[in-house]
């Protein structure tokens, strides 16, 4: 058969579950429906594959039986040998119920018991087979299919029964081989006379055999004289594995890591807020009517939500780790660290105004991730600035020839989103459609060219940096750059499918969505590769596990968008709490979860304290678990309620259908919020919040110290 | 190659491709849509009302979950007669100093597009009561209640508009609708798709499904359309699943003289034509007209009207709804 029909083969067998909905709320699957042609030899290729199973067991049952039959031929050794070799295989509990018997069986020379049993004669069925093998070049003809599938259907039948069969002989064999053996040696033991004890104490003795746990210690109480030996608390539980420590590091000048110290604060913050807030809207969609507050109602609060968690957590958390990056990489101090701080200032204080004017009612007209009114989102647009100056600075002085990988990334990240913010608020283009078109550009560049490239960059440092080993390819990093930009900024109009844009727009950027696979891929490969022979690493680490997440979502949550972009998926799934599932995985799958990684890895060494472990892996869970739940409930929901759609179902149905999904999607977000508090009480224990409690140690010291005063 | 190695060029090529790609995708065609697209010639701009309306659109983020545009396919046939162009938008320019141009179009449809909800629930007291408490009319709405928009009083004043809310809800005061929610409601009202120049072929829906042969979704077994479905989608919000009605506000279909009624006339004209003369009642839209029934869908509707709820009245056949529907058209010229 050719082999290249058979992989289109293997694929349509993959699609055979494809379900079909034809109804809003029942689903009724239909069978996947090949060409005749496919199925005849798609069952070709089952039946030579059972063959090919059928006489591989066979040919190991042949030689099984075949071994013990040999076995027993050699076996003319004496009985003495034989418990020569029981005692030596035997364990301690075996050699010691051993030696029981035997002991009674000296002392009293009599039989205790009869223990073992012997069957008759040995049955002597010998089966016979013939192998059919099929003449694999009739397959390429249809009809002799047909007669050849079902003339071996009987034959496959025969085939099961004789493997059964032999097999059943074969251990029916090995039993009664052990029976006879047993059998002979208790009645060679019950005759002998003589048994030597001392073999069995022996042998007794040395299985029983304990170290003292004092071997290399001695008795004497430990002398420590190079002070290598140092106390460790040991947990009670270990239920959660025992991750490596971070390694001390030569310390970042104290002003810089104050800087970062503040930008992950605040993102925390933010992260708390938005995700309060996010909850809280999910909430709505199962009780609406929780409260009837203007200031709290849902229409106000979605853009507050959504402009929380994207200006201030993950653009304060993406900067503050690219103060750290920027510098670390170009081998120098931060430049101008004092814009550090106008930036985290105007930046936070933009976040506040804007959710407080959202919430007032207060907004830009409605176009997504732009709902901050312009003076607002002026002051975000300054912080870059400084944020820009400072990263830009620091670039100039490097002292290595080249440009770390990283700062291409981050770098780029804070140009294009200032060329973003401007293009998507000048006002002279932006009458009646023209909005929609600028709309889409940048709502997709504010997501592609800042968050995603800017964290990338992050992930090009943090990973090689956790791993301790090179990243893979540079020359795959830089390809994913060029391609990015190339693809990602054709993209925006996706969202606007079918929509009154221009279809050749629609069409661009449908085409530059597939055109994303190539820097998706090209990154994911670089990433995993990476990876490659250090997965162990991931076991003893605390921050790997978030950057592991977050690559799977980089590639799956990316790969998604290209699906969502063609012209069929957009009839199945526009409009509908799928796209709200998909912003989430790569918000926060990709985004959140590189983030978190990075601040695991770098607050302790800006502070020198860790968070527990326990509550690091109890964040990390619940976040994952409750990401899941999320985004799979509303995107099965989401599926079915364009279906409804699609069947012109009455659109209140379509409402009710929802409701268990968004039930769900309540639940998984509220997992996700729980770890967020968890997050946010690990930040504080890694930060050098509060005066620190004195160790023991210390405070002994202090007392001495104070009475030495005293005493003088 | 000193690309990599250089900050200055390397920065700058990067930013140069963006702005370039940048100026290609979003800045000349948002440009060229700007300047050659007008808006219809039978568009009717929003009335200073609306436009106040919109305004509180737009600040209680109703974008959030309703779309307003009508997209080429077929499956978006309910929200209007044609699709969406882009002169349908050519009249939307900047709110003002502070806030951006709002074509409104939405991403989101966890609510019914509103393109030509104007055409479809033209009633104010149906809009009032949803916004008090969308509950109220559509018990299984998750849309926010808006009664920031409502005023209590003890007394009616001249001029003031009650809405019927239950007594429980309203603590023995009577609801009255603010200036906004006014507002709020002339902008839904005034939300109408504009018919096409004559000369112009209207836009095709595209991806229409295939005839099946057979029954199909929306058609029970014998052929005929299934009127549940229809009266879910358009009677349902006011005159309620169970056939009720809301008192004071929608009336009742159960045990309704009309539905039972031999004489079709009255009744057929009130599914196409409207209804206004029970003051106690609600003003009914010309539902049939707007949509565009025929027969077939007034049929559909009749027969399941006639026998839910406890109501028992011969089934009608289309024929006979065709020549009642012919008799009221020659009666309306």
């Amino acid at each position: 058969m050719a082999m290249s029909r058979f992989y289109p083969l293997l694929f349509s067998c993959l699609l055979l579950y494809t379900p079909q909905v034809s109804k809003a709320h029942v689903m009724l699957p239909t069978s996947f429906s090949f060409r005749d042609m496919d199925w005849i030899t798609c069952l070709g290729v089952v039946l030579v594959l059972f063959l090919f199973i059928a006489s591989t067991l066979l040919y190991k049952y042949i030689n099984q039986y075949w071994q013990l039959l040999q076995n027993r031929m050699q076996r003319e050794e004496e009985d003495g040998k034989r418990l020569e070799y029981l005692i030596r295989d035997s364990n301690a509990e075996q050699i010691s119920r051993l030696w029981n018997i035997i002991n009674q069986l000296l002392k009293n020379k009599r039989i205790g018991a009869v223990l073992f049993f012997m069957l008759g004669t040995v049955l002597q069925g010998r089966a016979q087979f013939y192998e059919k093998v099929e003449d694999l070049d009739l397959l390429s003809q249809g009809g002799v299919l047909v007669t050849m599938v079902l003339v071996a259907i009987p034959l496959v039948v025969a085939i099961i029964l004789l493997v059964v069969q032999i097999r059943k002989q074969v251990r029916k064999s090995a039993h009664m081989g052990t029976k006879k053996e047993a059998e002979e040696l208790a009645t060679y033991m019950r005759k002998q006379d003589d048994i030597d004890a001392a073999v069995f104490e022996k042998r007794m003795g040395a299985l029983q055999y304990r170290l003292s746990d004092q071997e290399l210690s001695g008795e004497a109480a430990i002398s420590d004289e190079k002070g290598l030996l140092q106390s460790r608390n040991l947990e009670n539980l270990p239920f959660v594995a025992k991750k490596r420590k971070a390694l001390p590091r030569p310390k970042i000048d104290a002003s810089s890591s104050r800087l970062i110290q503040w930008f992950i604060g605040t993102a925390t913050f933010w992260l708390l807020f938005g995700t309060t807030v996010g909850e809280y809207l999910g909430i709505k969609f199962i009780a609406p009517d929780a409260e009837a507050i203007s200031w709290l109602s849902f229409g106000r609060l979605r853009p507050v939500h959504t402009n929380a968690v994207f200006w201030g957590w993950s653009s304060l958390g993406m900067i503050g780790l690219g103060y750290y990056i920027v510098a670390k990489v170009s081998n120098v101090q931060l430049q101008k660290v004092n814009w550090g701080w106008y930036s985290l200032i105007l930046i936070n204080a933009s976040v506040l105004l804007g959710s407080l004017s959202l919430m007032a009612g207060i907004n830009n007209g409605g176009g997504e991730y732009r709902e901050y009114i312009w003076p607002i989102m002026l002051l975000f647009a300054l912080g870059l600035a400084f944020t820009l100056g400072s990263y830009l600075k620091t670039i100039a002085k490097r002292e290595t020839k080249e440009i770390y990988i990283s700062n291409w990334y981050i770098v780029s990240a804070v140009l294009f989103i200032s060329i973003v913010a401007v293009v998507g608020y000048l006002p002279s283009y932006q009458d009646g459609l023209g909005e929609t078109i600028i709309q889409g550009y940048y709502m997709h560049q504010a997501v592609g060219m800042w968050f995603m490239l800017f964290t990338l960059g992050i992930v090009y440092y943090f990973l090689p940096q956790q791993l301790n080993r090179p990243i893979y390819s540079y020359s795959l990093g830089i390809l994913a750059f060029w391609t990015q930009i190339l693809f990602y900024t054709l993209i925006g109009t996706h969202h606007f499918v079918f929509s009154a844009i221009p279809w050749w727009l629609q069409t661009v950027a449908i085409v530059a969505s597939a055109g994303m696979v190539i820097p998706v891929a090209a990154g994911t490969t670089n990433f995993i590769m990476t990876f490659r022979g250090a997965w162990h690493k991931v076991r003893d680490s605390y921050s790997l596990p978030f950057f592991v997440v977050g690559i799977v979502f980089y590639f799956t949550g990316s790969m998604q968008g290209t699906a969502e972009a063609f012209r069929y998926t957009n009839l199945l799934w526009h409009f509908t709490d799928f796209t709200v599932a998909h912003s989430h995985m790569t918000m926060y799958g990709i985004i959140a979860f590189l983030l978190w990684g990075g601040i695991y890895a770098l607050l302790p060494r800006l502070t020198g304290k860790e968070s527990g472990q326990a509550a690091i892996g109890t964040h990390f869970w619940l976040a994952l678990i409750g990401l899941m739940i999320y985004s799979v409930s509303l995107m099965y929901g989401g599926t079915l309620r364009g279906l409804a759609w699609m069947e012109n179902v009455p659109f209140i149905d379509s409402v009710t259908l929802m409701m268990p999904y968004w039930l769900w999607r309540a639940i998984g977000g509220t997992l996700m919020w729980i770890s967020h508090i968890i997050f946010a009480y690990n930040v504080f224990q890694m930060m050098a919040v509060g005066k620190e409690e004195k160790s023991l140690v210390d405070q002994v010291v202090d007392y001495l110290e104070k009475e030495n005063i005293e005493t003088n | 190659m000193e690309i990599f190695n250089n900050h200055k060029k390397l920065f700058t090529t990067a930013t140069v491709l963006f702005l370039l790609l940048t100026v290609v995708i979003a800045i000349v065609p948002a440009f060229d849509n700007q300047m050659n697209n007008g808006p219809l010639p039978d568009a009717q701009p929003l009335s200073e009302n609306a436009r106040k309306g919109r305004d509180l659109y737009i600040s209680n983020g109703c974008v959030a979950c309703h779309s307003q545009q009508v997209r080429n396919v077929h499956m978006d046939k309910v929200w209007g007669n044609r699709p969406s162009i882009a002169a349908d938008y050519a009249l939307s320019t900047r709110v003002d100093t502070w806030r951006n141009t709002a074509t409104l179009m939405g991403t989101e449809r966890t609510g019914p597009d509103l393109t030509d909800v104007g055409n479809r629930q033209p009633s104010l007291d149906w809009h009032l009561l949803h916004l008090y408490n969308p509950r109220l009319v559509v018990k299984e709405s998750i849309m926010p209640a808006y009664p920031w928009l409502f005023a209590y009083k003890e007394v009616l004043e001249e001029g003031d508009i009650a809405v019927n809310v239950p007594m429980a809800m309203r603590r023995n005061k009577r609801v009255v609708a603010t200036q906004e929610a006014l507002y709020l409601v002339a902008y839904l009202q005034e939300l109408k798709q504009a018919p096409l120049p004559e000369a112009t072929t209207t836009p095709s829906f595209l991806y229409k499904p295939e005839e099946k042969s057979g029954a199909t979704e929306s058609k029970a077994d014998d052929g005929l359309l299934d009127g549940q479905v229809l009266y879910a989608a358009n009677c349902q919000s006011c005159h309620q699943a169970s056939g009720e009605g809301l008192a004071g506000a929608f009336p009742p279909l159960k045990n309704s003289k009309i539905v039972l009624s031999k004489d079709l006339k009255l009744y057929v004209d009130i599914i196409m034509n409207g209804y206004d003369s029970r003051p106690e009642y609600s003003a009914m839209p010309a539902v049939g007209h707007n949509m565009g029934w025929t027969e077939k869908e007034v049929t559909a509707i009749i027969n399941y009207e006639r026998n839910s709820w406890g109501n028992k009245a011969p089934k009608v056949s289309e024929e006979e709804v065709k020549e009642v529907m012919e008799y009221l058209k020659t009666q309306m010229k």
